[in-house]
């Protein structure tokens, strides 16, 4: 019994602690998540009195709580609406992006398979199950194995967006666990064709060139890449007080390091 | 005194088994309040019977058919591996085999049942995958087979020491009997060991069942994955725990998808719950005789 009041004594302790000091609350991407996550345990690593927390949700809810005022940061791994952006004007916030991070994404064939280049168009068709064969690319007679991330993960997202747009992902692709696992899977199937966070690039497999562009920490940051995109975190205006502080943290050298820590790539200055 | 420690030593034993019901109870009520919205939203029928899995789809379609249909094929699999080489050693260590082969074999093969599925994976993933694909010509090492043949391996053990189990409490004076009649050995474990052992040896294939329809990260690792109606035995596919492994930690709480999760887990719970309830009948039945 001791024991118990003991802890609930701790707990309530620690939710009192918690209550004080500044807070910053933070929801939206998935994507973006990672890099929130621990951008923030950093930064309340270097100012204990800080407390942030992290929600996801999803780039629509993390809009929706700027809107609504709700959260004091907004994650969202796209670009605000007009609507988004009227709804905003008629709730009296003005939105304002910060962009923390970029998001590009390589993709990868097996060392023995000789297709350099593929247009956004081809690799739509491949991901949507309508070319079949890498002959059709100007590759050899031999069945293309797609290789995807799963679906609730940020790089399916960020594909899922750039690549397919509003098709269907075909039903036959694996749908694998981690970067890793698409990187090791590529590496071991000759037919197959994956895609990975651009940290994930090593010698064991070749990256393809997207119209003619290849992929790199520089085509990523001037968007010349096709599949990139930048991250944000909006706030509610330009970010004053505690929050400039820990955007200011997150575009610092030491935020974009972690950045770079999740795969990502960062902003260019 | 005597009495007091009596009566405490029977209440925290009592406790721990309440404990133990208690945490059933809880799991049980968990798993249906989280997947039954998601069953009353699109119902159940389109749920179970659904060709389509796209659960972050814009519209989302949470068709689960695909999923079950995966993790059948690839229990199938399993134990069209593992029951011939289940039963099969099973009666060479009790029928066939002197106690020095038999003291080195029984160890060994209980060993299998120590390994963590972990490493069952990486096997799958860095030596099975390239030899499915070097040997068979299949253009993709994640697959049913691969899966199956890993699983099959790993609920050997199930078959076999239960199997074997049920062979040894065949009375020694039905062998006799038989190997006196002129009957040679192969037409004795045939017709008189197998049949009489028959209760525990289906008992041990049903739990065998259920351990492979059960286990999570071996298909999560080696299944590979696509939500499919598999067209060959060299197709990769998507068991219902290997989704809701890789989906529930990404996936906003409270959500479509979410609850989507926990009604696989109900699904799961009843082929589970069933083929344990079938083992009991079984093995209750065995008792009588």
């Amino acid at each position: 019994m001791k024991k118990l009041l003991f802890v609930i004594m701790m707990i309530a302790a620690m939710v009192a602690f918690a209550k004080k000091g500044d807070q910053i609350t933070m929801v939206g991407s998935t994507t973006v998540l990672p890099i929130a996550q621990a951008t923030a345990e950093a930064f309340m690593e270097m100012n204990p009195d800080m407390n942030i927390s992290v929600r996801g949700g999803g780039s629509g809810v993390g809009v929706a709580g700027i809107i609504a005022g709700t959260c004091d940061i907004g994650n969202a791994s796209r670009h605000i609406k007009n609507k988004e952006l009227l709804q905003a004007k008629q709730n009296g916030v003005e939105a304002y992006e910060n962009v923390v991070a970029n998001d590009g994404i390589a993709v990868i064939v097996h060392k023995s398979n000789p297709v350099k280049d593929l247009t956004i168009d081809q690799l739509q068709k491949i991901y949507t199950g309508e070319i079949m064969n890498w002959k059709e690319v100007g590759g050899p007679s031999m069945p293309i194995v797609l290789v995807s991330r799963d679906v609730s993960s940020g790089t399916y997202e960020t594909f899922e967006t750039k690549v397919l747009k509003k098709e269907k992902l075909a039903a036959s692709s694996l749908m694998l666990a981690s970067n890793n696992a698409v990187a090791t899977t590529v590496k071991d199937t000759k037919g197959a064709v994956g895609y990975v966070g651009i940290g994930y690039l090593s010698d064991n497999v070749n990256d393809v060139r997207i119209n003619g562009i290849t992929v790199s920490e520089k085509t990523i940051q001037d968007r010349t890449y096709p599949i990139a995109r930048t991250l944000h975190m909006y706030t509610k205006g330009k970010p004053e007080g505690k929050v400039k502080k820990y955007i200011d943290f997150v575009l610092s050298p030491k935020g974009q390091a972690i950045v770079e820590e999740m795969g990502f790539v960062k902003v260019s200055k | 005194m005597k009495k007091f420690y009596d009566k405490l030593f029977s209440g925290i034993t009592y406790g721990a088994a309440f404990f133990t019901i208690a945490a059933l109870v809880g799991i049980i009520l968990s798993i249906f309040t989280e997947g039954i919205p998601i069953l009353k939203k699109v119902g159940i029928f389109s749920t179970l019977f659904g060709m389509e899995w796209r659960p972050v789809d814009d519209p989302p379609i949470f068709g689960m058919w695909t999923l079950i249909v995966s993790s059948i094929y690839v229990t199938i699999g399993t134990l069209v591996v593992a029951i011939p080489l289940g039963l099969g050693s099973a009666i060479y260590i009790s029928e066939l085999a002197g106690r020095r082969t038999k003291e080195i074999i029984k160890p060994i093969i209980e060993l299998l049942a120590g390994i963590p599925s972990v490493i069952y994976g990486l096997v799958g993933i860095v030596f099975l995958s390239p030899f499915v694909m070097d040997t068979f010509g299949a253009p993709i090492g994640l697959n049913m087979f691969s899966a199956s043949l890993i699983l099959g391996i790993m609920v050997i053990p199930i078959i076999s020491t239960m199997s074997e189990d049920a062979l040894n409490a065949v009375p020694q004076n039905l062998r006799d009997a038989s190997l006196s009649l002129g009957a040679n050995k192969f037409e004795t474990i045939y017709k008189v060991i197998i049949p009489a052992a028959k209760s525990g040896i289906i008992g041990s294939f049903i739990l065998a069942f259920g351990r492979a329809i059960g286990e999570t990260l071996v298909v999560l690792m080696v299944a590979g994955g696509s939500a499919q109606i598999p067209k060959s035995i060299f197709s990769p596919v998507r068991p219902m725990t290997a989704a809701i492994a890789a989906e529930m930690g990404e996936t906003v709480v409270g959500s479509d998808h979410y609850s989507s999760l926990f009604a696989i887990a109900i699904i799961l719970f009843f082929i589970t719950f069933f083929s344990n309830i079938i083992t009991e009948l079984v093995f209750f039945r065995k008792k009588k005789i």
